[in-house]
């Protein structure tokens, strides 16, 4: 494989539900270790872009390709795409029926086969990082939700993928827990993994975004630094945005 | 029960006293007009009797028929619960000619007859499959044979084994369909981001149903499901119309025989209540 190529490359798809329009001639290229937020209000195809990323939807045209992966429904290469692209939902989604360990360890050891004894090293290890080693043995019913959202990041980082999705992670939290969640995030994101955020967490973009992405109607409207993103965004309608969100 | 009696207005008591009045009119009605003898003491003979030859009690007529009734209901919902889980995850599958194939069958049992399924089911599946598998010799060869207390223990009298298996088989086709849209009922309940986070870190289908909706699915359906299996229980009598020697069969064998309608019948009744009543109790008692 090329040593050049961007780990996410998007040209020019459209995604349609049924003969609702959702994606517009989207394209966007993210490089190996970018970390990219993606705001932009409610409705406007954000979820729909980055699901597309790790084949929960599938585009209706254009390309995607992910670390070198053509992602196409149906295509063998599918669960080895999905084995690149960890995913950390809004809701949460840890599996309640089993205790946190197995949350994080049957990833591991069903998709990757791995032993045991090693997938639960493994598991510990990134309950360590997301700063919860003590409730391994718990079930998640029984955490808070900061505390679910942090095991639910630590059960995407034990399969070690290279990419890492964050759709609003941190929208179904209590206020007094965002901060627990994005300080995580943060960490994460100097470990150089590929991140990719929708978030309106405009203190979290400002902290660790290289590039931000502003959606509307199912188009990109704009793509710039953050510096010139916060200040000096070029399309009225974004700026529109941020004053609505910056306000309170 | 002291509770219970304190509740009682003397409304209720009038009640229960116009009911019990009516039973016991009916019940002498029933011996002066129809002159009928009620021969309640004969009963327990058709229970256990005496054989002499053995110098033991033996099972009779009624007792004979319960046994049956229990095996068959026990096994047909073992085979009835691993088709239903089939059928059930064939309901939610993705693939459409399976949906529909599973759709085509429940729809078929739902909208035509218990007693035409069965008869259909008998001479279509049943009697085919055991004639096919040659059954019916295998089976006789084993009821001659020596050592056959544990095939007798979980069969019954071999020589019947082809009926008790066709009834099983029968009975397990009809149940399955309702215990299939228990299951699919359980799968659909399980919330969809648990099938997404289950995709998103690489499980394939078989690995998502197994390890992260089944296991969700199943703690669902327990409560419905040993309803069902009452039903089944029930629903099990059906197989006396193609021969199959259950409680009911049996019944209608010792009635024809004896005349003793209503003390036949009344016994019938009494074996199916105690068992659906009891394990409904047990299931209510166990889900707390
Ligand atoms: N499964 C679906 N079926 C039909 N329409 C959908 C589906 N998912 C999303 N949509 C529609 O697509 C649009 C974009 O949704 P989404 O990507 O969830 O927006 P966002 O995440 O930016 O709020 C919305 O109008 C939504 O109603
Ligand atoms: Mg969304």
């Amino acid at each position: 494989m090329e040593a050049q190529e961007a780990m996410i490359s998007v040209n020019n798809v459209d995604k349609f539900y049924g003969t609702f329009q959702a994606l517009t001639d989207v394209s966007l290229t993210v490089q190996q270790g970018e970390r990219v937020v993606i705001c932009g209000p409610s409705g406007s195809g954000k979820s729909t872009l980055i699901r597309c990323f790790n084949g929960l939807e599938f585009h209706s045209s254009g390309s995607i390709r992910i670390d070198g992966i053509e992602v196409e429904e149906d295509s063998k290469d599918l669960r080895r795409l999905r084995q690149e692209v960890g995913m950390v939902f809004q809701q949460f989604n840890l599996f309640p029926h089993l205790t946190i360990l197995e949350n994080l360890t049957i990833g591991p050891m069903k998709v990757q086969k791995i032993g045991k004894s090693e997938a639960e090293a493994r598991a510990r290890k990134y309950l360590e990082r997301v700063h919860i080693p003590e409730q391994a043995d718990k079930y998640p019913g029984q955490l808070s939700g900061g505390q679910q959202q942090r095991v639910a990041i630590a059960r995407s980082l034990c399969m070690e993928t290279r990419i890492m999705l964050f759709d609003e992670p941190t929208s179904a939290l209590d206020p007094e827990m965002i901060n627990e969640v994005l300080d995580v995030m943060v960490e994460l994101a100097d470990t150089g993994i590929t991140m990719v955020c929708v978030t309106h967490e405009m203190g979290f973009a400002r902290k660790v975004a290289d590039t931000m992405v502003f959606m509307e109607s199912g188009k990109i409207v704009e793509v710039s630094p953050p510096e010139k993103f916060f200040t000096n965004p070029e399309s009225e309608r974004c700026r529109m945005f941020l004053n609505q969100i910056l306000e309170h | 029960m002291r509770r219970i009696l304190k509740k009682l207005h003397w409304m209720d008591a009038v009640i229960l006293l116009v009911v019990v009045a009516l039973g016991g009119y009916i019940a002498t009605r029933i011996g002066a007009e129809l002159n009928y003898n009620w021969r309640w003491d004969k009963i327990p003979n058709y229970l256990y009797r005496y054989k002499a030859s053995e110098d033991a009690w033996v099972p009779n007529l009624l007792m004979q028929g319960l046994f049956a009734t229990i095996r068959i209901t026990i096994y047909s919902s073992i085979l009835a619960l691993i088709l239903g889980v089939i059928l059930g995850v064939a309901r939610v599958s993705e693939n459409l000619t399976i949906r529909m194939l599973a759709r085509t069958y429940l729809e078929f049992l739902r909208n035509v007859p218990p007693v035409v399924i069965i008869f259909i089911f008998f001479f279509f599946l049943s009697e085919q499959l055991i004639s096919a598998l040659n059954m019916e010799r295998w089976a006789r060869g084993i009821a001659r044979s020596e050592n056959n207390e544990i095939w007798s223990f979980l069969f019954g009298d071999m020589r019947r084994f082809p009926a008790l298996i066709s009834g099983v088989i029968v009975l397990a086709l009809f149940e399955s369909a309702f215990v299939g849209e228990i299951i699919r009922a359980g799968i659909q309940s399980v919330p969809k981001g648990q099938r997404e986070a289950a995709r998103s870190i690489g499980m394939s289908r078989g690995q998502e149903l197994r390890y992260i909706v089944l296991p969700q699915a199943l703690k669902k359906v327990i409560p419905p499901l040993a309803n069902q299996f009452i039903t089944l229980v029930k629903d099990s009598s059906l197989v006396s119309l193609i021969s199959v020697p259950d409680l009911t069969f049996k019944t209608i064998e010792l009635v024809a025989s004896t005349r003793m309608i209503f003390e036949g019948w009344f016994t019938a009744a009494a074996f199916y209540f105690v068992i659906c009543f009891g394990l409904s109790m047990l299931f209510r008692r166990l889900e707390r």
